[in-house]
């Protein structure tokens, strides 16, 4: 299978090629020489295309491009919605890193759910996908069943279930108390509500499972063959053949679960009623922006902080394009 | 009885024929290992969705000392209560406030995300190359950096407590997923398809209408059964903009319930949230194979 990310770039790579080509023709078909013919085709393709893309193009300007440079601006002032926007340099991006304990406390438990849960997540995805893929009949039935959660595991139902399976009392506390251990409820607990949080998110190891079973029923089984008249065991098997040619599915489920990961809020809105506790533990990053925006009207503030939540995305992303040239190998590799 | 015995027998029979190949046992057992495995998996996964089904028919005091699976005296209280409403508004206006709005946003998403698609994947025209990796650059970026302008621009134009903020982005095909998607499909026809048409004389808005539509037809089921999940589902939009408890649609809705009543009416706040699950669950029994492969081919992700 070429990876998408993979598909991506060759999509990207045509179509740039294919305009290029295209204002190579059209430049000279500016000259009379050219017949009209050609120069009027070249009128209809562009009038068309941006006939097409018109909805596309308005919304990408008018409700991505324009309000996140707006967005940057807003990041350099006070602003509170009714009074006009008051300049004060870098001051937001300072009292976030120095003044403010709550920004500190919010952006540490994000990247301990991000840091942990992501690779939790990816090897139960992983470990199960492998379960699947060793037989055929009866593995659709399971493979439906554990997508489930990843369609409903969004919405606010699913947050207040958790909640309660979570809470004093609850099935799971009372599992722990039938094998002996008192630990009372997660949800008011500072030490378990994050892990709490983690298990939200890996109960969602569907979707990257799917992806992980499409690449694995990828992998040509003459190599497996092959290595077993080499007489490799289990875990050789896995290392070099099995992760070298999942690789660039491995790649493009961590940029796409990290990316994810950052932006929880539905789940940490519903199981704190909004406020972010127990002492901060829900706070997450986009809740706590949402708060500062919305509940205490510090545009400024909260754009600041969305700014510094692009350029940490940017960082991490531009981080694994970078280092995945030397783990990732695409199958029919011949650039 | 006697057959179950003779059964037995041949079995046992059997195995002492075949038992100088233990090979043949050895992989039964490990299927067997392997079933009973995925179904354990499949129980704990699936247990919160089936307790929450069961609590429905628990009665409210039964939430304190009651948290099995099954309710100890199973009764309808709940739904009767859920449907007379909560805050003065009834429970299927709820529902049709969402239902509203998902197949507005799905129809928007399908006409402006299929026509730039179109553009991208099939128009050559000055500048595509630009827009197209603005487009893939947009699927990555986290979207909590326009919210706060956006509002202000609803704001402006007088749209906030209406649906045209949660409706009008999908008819400007702001989710770059579903443009992404769609041109991968559309990569994959053969251009003969299209091209036949346009050398017929067929103008671009009649090729893409007679010719590429009916082609995408998958992609565009894909898509619309996503779109209509997410934004069934979607929770900060509708929180953002939507003020008034009449034109609430579900996930705003089930919040009154848990903000409200978190520990004097759980009973109700656990109905509602299984009803506003329904019709995805719905969805999905219908459509699981289809999601599924959708999300595989595509590498897309739920």
């Amino acid at each position: 299978m070429t990876s998408t990310v993979n598909r991506v770039a060759d999509a990207t790579e045509t179509s740039t090629s294919a305009a290029s080509a295209g204002s190579e023709v059209a430049a000279p078909g500016k000259r009379p020489k050219k017949p009209t013919t050609q120069r009027t085709r070249h009128w209809r393709e562009n009038i068309a295309g941006y006939g097409f893309l018109a909805p596309w193009l308005v919304g990408f300007l008018g409700l991505t491009l324009i309000p996140m440079l707006y967005s940057l601006y807003l990041s350099f002032t006070r602003y509170n919605l009714f009074q006009p926007p008051q300049w004060v340099g870098f001051d937001n991006y300072i009292r976030m890193f120095t003044e403010d304990p709550n920004y500190t406390q919010s952006v540490k438990i994000t990247l301990i759910y991000v840091l942990v849960g992501t690779p939790i997540k990816l090897a139960a995805a992983l470990g199960v996908a492998m379960l699947l893929n060793y037989r055929d009949r009866g593995a659709g039935f399971f493979r439906s069943s554990f997508y489930a959660p990843s369609l409903i595991g969004a919405s606010v139902s699913v947050a207040i279930v958790w909640r309660a399976m979570f809470s004093t009392d609850g099935p799971v506390d009372n599992t722990f108390s039938f094998f002996g251990f008192e630990i009372g409820g997660w949800v008011g607990n500072v030490a378990l509500v994050v892990p709490m949080m983690i298990l939200l998110a890996v109960w969602q190891f569907g979707a990257p499972m799917v992806i992980f079973l499409a690449g694995l029923k990828q992998v040509p089984r003459e190599l497996y063959e092959a290595a077993d008249m080499d007489g490799a065991g289990p875990v050789k098997k896995f290392r070099s053949i099995t992760m070298p040619m999942l690789s660039s599915v491995v790649f493009f489920n961590l940029l796409l679960e990290i990316i994810g990961a950052f932006q929880v809020f539905a789940a940490a809105y519903i199981i704190s009623n909004g406020t972010g506790g127990p002492a901060g533990m829900t706070n997450f990053y986009t809740l706590y922006l949402y708060k500062r925006a919305f509940s205490d009207g510090q545009m400024g503030y909260a754009s600041a902080m969305a700014w510094t939540l692009v350029i940490v995305v940017a960082i991490i992303a531009a981080v694994l394009f970078r280092t995945s040239k030397m783990w990732v190998h695409y199958q029919g590799d011949s650039k | 009885m006697s057959l179950k015995d003779f059964r037995v027998k041949d079995d046992a029979d059997q195995e002492r024929v075949t038992q100088p190949q233990p090979r043949f046992t050895r992989k039964q057992i490990t299927t067997a290992i392997w079933f009973v495995a995925l179904m354990s998996l499949t129980a704990i996964i699936l247990y919160p969705l089936l307790w929450l089904f069961l609590s429905t028919f628990k009665d409210n005091s039964e939430f304190g000392s009651n948290q099995g699976l099954l309710p100890e005296d199973p009764t309808f209280d709940n739904y009767l209560k859920v449907f007379e409403g909560i805050a003065g508004v009834p429970m299927w206006r709820f529902f049709a406030n969402s239902a509203f709005i998902a197949i507005m946003a799905t129809f928007g998403t399908l006409l402006s995300s299929s026509m730039a698609a179109y553009a991208f994947a099939r128009i050559k025209f000055k500048g595509v190359g630009i827009f197209f990796a603005a487009m893939i650059g947009t699927l990555l970026l986290p979207f909590h950096v326009v919210i706060i302008p956006q509002y202000i621009l609803f704001n402006n134009l007088g749209m906030i407590d209406t649906y045209w903020p949660l409706i009008l982005p999908k008819f400007l095909a702001t989710e770059a997923f579903f443009v992404f998607l769609i041109v991968q499909f559309m990569r994959g026809i053969p251009r003969e398809m299209d091209e036949a048409a346009r050398v017929d004389g067929a103008g671009h808005v009649r090729t893409f209408t007679s010719i590429m539509l009916p082609l995408i037809q998958p992609a565009l089921v894909t898509s619309a059964i996503f779109s209509f999940i997410w934004t069934w589902n979607d929770f900060l939009a509708p929180l953002m903009y939507i003020t008034s408890p009449e034109k609430y649609p579900l996930p705003i809705a089930l919040r009154l319930y848990n903000d409200q009543t978190s520990t004097s009416d759980f009973g109700a706040t656990v109905t509602a949230s299984f009803l506003a699950l329904i019709p995805i669950l719905l969805f999905f029994l219908v459509f699981q194979r289809f999601l599924v492969a959708g999300v595989a081919t595509q590498g897309l992700k739920g």
